[in-house]
């Protein structure tokens, strides 16, 4: 019987992640489609790539060159196709491909985003962690304090505040730019303070629940240590909702680091999605949404597949 | 002969002012199963959680005896106690369908628990485990050692928790109300379980109940609990033939004996409810629903002795 019973349920994680894979197939091919549409949505692209002073011909020329002349589900299925095989389009601003101009700028929202996230859960899960084995005292109400501060702080002032500090008074780290590494702690540290307070109380809440729980009141009847106790059999069913929480906050940082890499001056994709915005660059915002929405989708999926890992539960239902 | 646990005057308070155990003294023997009996919130489960120092946040606990084997539970440190839990003296609870970890299989759980006392390797700790499923009656335990705990059933998640609590061959069970949450049938395969590992370990059992039936069928040894204090307590045979306390009497009023108890009369009931007791309150906790209730009941009630290890709370019974 040990044959079978060595993994019971590794027929169910792989039906689990086909579920999650198709599921995540249809949700892509959704954003696909409202990507194309909002950026046909929002005017006539010929006229306003033309310009103020483009004429009638002019319009028709540029209408006819970008093939925006053909019917809708043919200029999608040509985007989309094109899309698929990693040809996003020329931007019109830089008169390049898309793709290059992300791929330039990916890695620095990337080391960023990952910056932001770990500085992020290093912070906010021990503090959760000692705010849940000691709650309702002072030190749970001073995290809870801190954690609300966090919140209410603005990232750009914060930004700001800390490149004044550690920037120009104290002069320990760049005040902008990427070249050395250094560069990402502040904004990084900026980045995560928004992340914190929702992980922070997560893990409390979540600690709390656990450390309260029959499974614990079994795991001290039979000695075991308080480090396995906390870290090993509590923490990992509260784990769950901070494992969510925390890809979704990921998401947000690569996607929504606008502020954050203006006030640094980081040339990441927030950055391009700002400038193509403005100056009406559509293939670029197609594409940063497109991509964003991937990322989303992406770290949506680890999420569910690290609580599949976590919780056995979840692998059956 | 020695007894494996010895509690001389336990008291137990929580933050809020209430007193759950108010000098509760017991004594459990090797081999011998002893019921600690009472209605819920009696204070029964509050004993041994303080017996196994795994009381909430902010209790307090005092006794001027608890000790277990020659260790003076009442001056071990949280550290010491957890050497002895789950290696020395063990326990198992009401809820087997929540007091295994959800995240972590049977043998790991069980093995983690061996892995700990006895300094083994996690594959000692896995044969130890499958050896004591197979004790439990569980079949195919190298499936079950595999499987989660929401693969299994109540009856099987209580029988795991069981060879979970034998890992280290303890010398004493705590059995919170090991099968009040169980279909009636697996009940007494249960009890039947605990009655056989018994004999055959030489356990010292507390068993925790509010169920009369299971005192009749497993004690040896049998204390009655009522607001915080042993009112009663005995052989089994004494308690069940002369039972002195009128909460004890009215108890057993409340089961049916089939072919003893009058079809046509209604079963015995025991008006009004348990008084809210602080660490002020005096006399006698039962007064105010004991139809022999006098004015000295409300005095300082001392134990009085019945016969050879029966005690009783009652001022009936002459000092």
């Amino acid at each position: 019987m040990r044959g079978i019973g060595a993994a019971p349920y590794a027929g169910s994680m792989l039906t689990f992640l086909f579920r999650r894979l198709v599921l995540a197939a249809l949700v892509c091919l959704t954003v696909l489609v409202v990507a194309f549409a909002l950026t046909r949505l929002s005017g006539d692209l010929a006229v306003s790539m033309a310009g103020p002073n483009g004429t009638a011909e002019d319009v028709a020329i540029i209408r006819k060159n970008y093939g925006l002349d053909r019917p809708l589900p043919v200029q999608f299925l040509d985007w989309a196709v094109n899309a698929a095989s990693g040809d996003l389009g020329r931007s019109y601003l830089y008169r390049a491909p898309v793709s290059g101009l992300i791929a330039e700028r990916l890695p620095i929202t990337f080391c960023l985003g990952l910056t932001g996230l770990t500085i992020a859960l290093l912070t906010a899960i021990p503090l959760g962690i000692v705010s849940a084995m000691k709650e309702g005292t002072l030190l749970d109400r001073g995290i809870g304090l801190i954690a609300l501060i966090g919140q209410a702080m603005p990232s750009f002032w914060l930004g700001l505040v800390l490149v004044i500090w550690f920037g120009l008074k104290l002069q320990w780290l760049p005040i902008s730019g990427t070249e050395t590494w250094d560069g990402y702690i502040m904004p990084g540290i900026v980045l995560a303070f928004s992340a914190i307070p929702a992980l922070l109380r997560l893990t409390r809440a979540g600690m709390i629940e656990a450390l309260a729980s029959d499974y614990i009141r079994t795991a001290r009847a039979n000695g075991l240590s308080v480090a396995s106790i906390v870290l090993k059999h509590a923490l990992r069913n509260a784990a769950m909702p901070v494992v969510s929480v925390a890809a979704v906050q990921l998401g947000f940082m690569l996607g929504g680091s606008i502020v954050i890499e203006t006030v640094f001056a980081l040339h990441g994709v927030g950055y391009l999605a700002w400038e193509s915005i403005n100056k009406n660059d559509f293939p670029v915002v197609q594409a940063v949404v497109l991509l964003l929405a991937m990322i989303y989708i992406g770290l949506t999926l680890a999420a569910d597949m690290m609580n599949a890992v976590l919780d056995p539960r979840l692998r059956a239902g | 002969m020695k007894p494996v646990l010895e509690i001389e005057n336990l008291r137990v308070g929580f933050p809020d002012g209430t007193a759950a155990v108010r000098g509760v003294s017991l004594r459990v023997g090797r081999g011998e199963t002893h019921c600690l009996v009472g209605e819920s919130g009696c204070g029964k489960s509050v004993t041994a959680l303080a017996a196994m120092n795994l009381l909430p946040r902010g209790a307090t606990r005092s006794a001027d005896v608890m000790r277990f084997h020659d260790e003076d539970l009442t001056r071990l440190s949280e550290r010491q106690t957890s050497r002895l839990r789950g290696a020395r003296m063990a326990m198992i609870f009401q809820e087997p369908m929540t007091s295994l970890n959800p995240a972590y299989t049977i043998g790991s759980q069980m093995t983690e628990v061996f892995q700990r006392h006895r300094h083994a390797t996690r594959a000692q700790g896995m044969d130890r485990a499958a050896e004591l499923l197979e004790r439990v009656g569980i079949t195919a335990p190298g499936m079950r050692l595999a499987q989660y705990p929401h693969q299994l059933s109540g009856g099987l998640r209580q029988r795991t928790m069981i060879a979970m609590a034998l890992m280290c061959d303890p010398e004493l069970l705590i059995a919170d109300e090991p099968t009040t949450a169980l279909d009636v049938t697996v009940q007494a395969q249960i009890l039947r379980l605990l009655q056989t590992l018994q004999r055959e370990l030489g356990l010292a059992v507390l068993l925790i109940t509010h169920d009369l039936g299971i005192v009749a069928r497993m004690a040896q040894r049998v204390s009655v609990m009522y607001a915080g204090q042993v009112v009663e307590s005995g052989s089994a045979a004494d308690l069940f033939g002369a039972p002195t306390h009128p909460y004890t009497r009215g108890l057993l009023a409340c089961i049916p004996i089939p072919g003893k108890t009058p079809r046509d009369q209604p079963l015995g009931s025991i008006p009004g409810s348990v008084p809210k007791t602080g660490a002020e309150f005096a006399g006698c906790a039962f007064r105010d629903r004991c139809t022999y209730a006098t004015a000295d009941c409300a005095g300082t009630i001392p134990h009085r002795t019945v016969a050879t290890d029966h005690r009783t709370l009652c001022t009936m019974v002459p000092a």
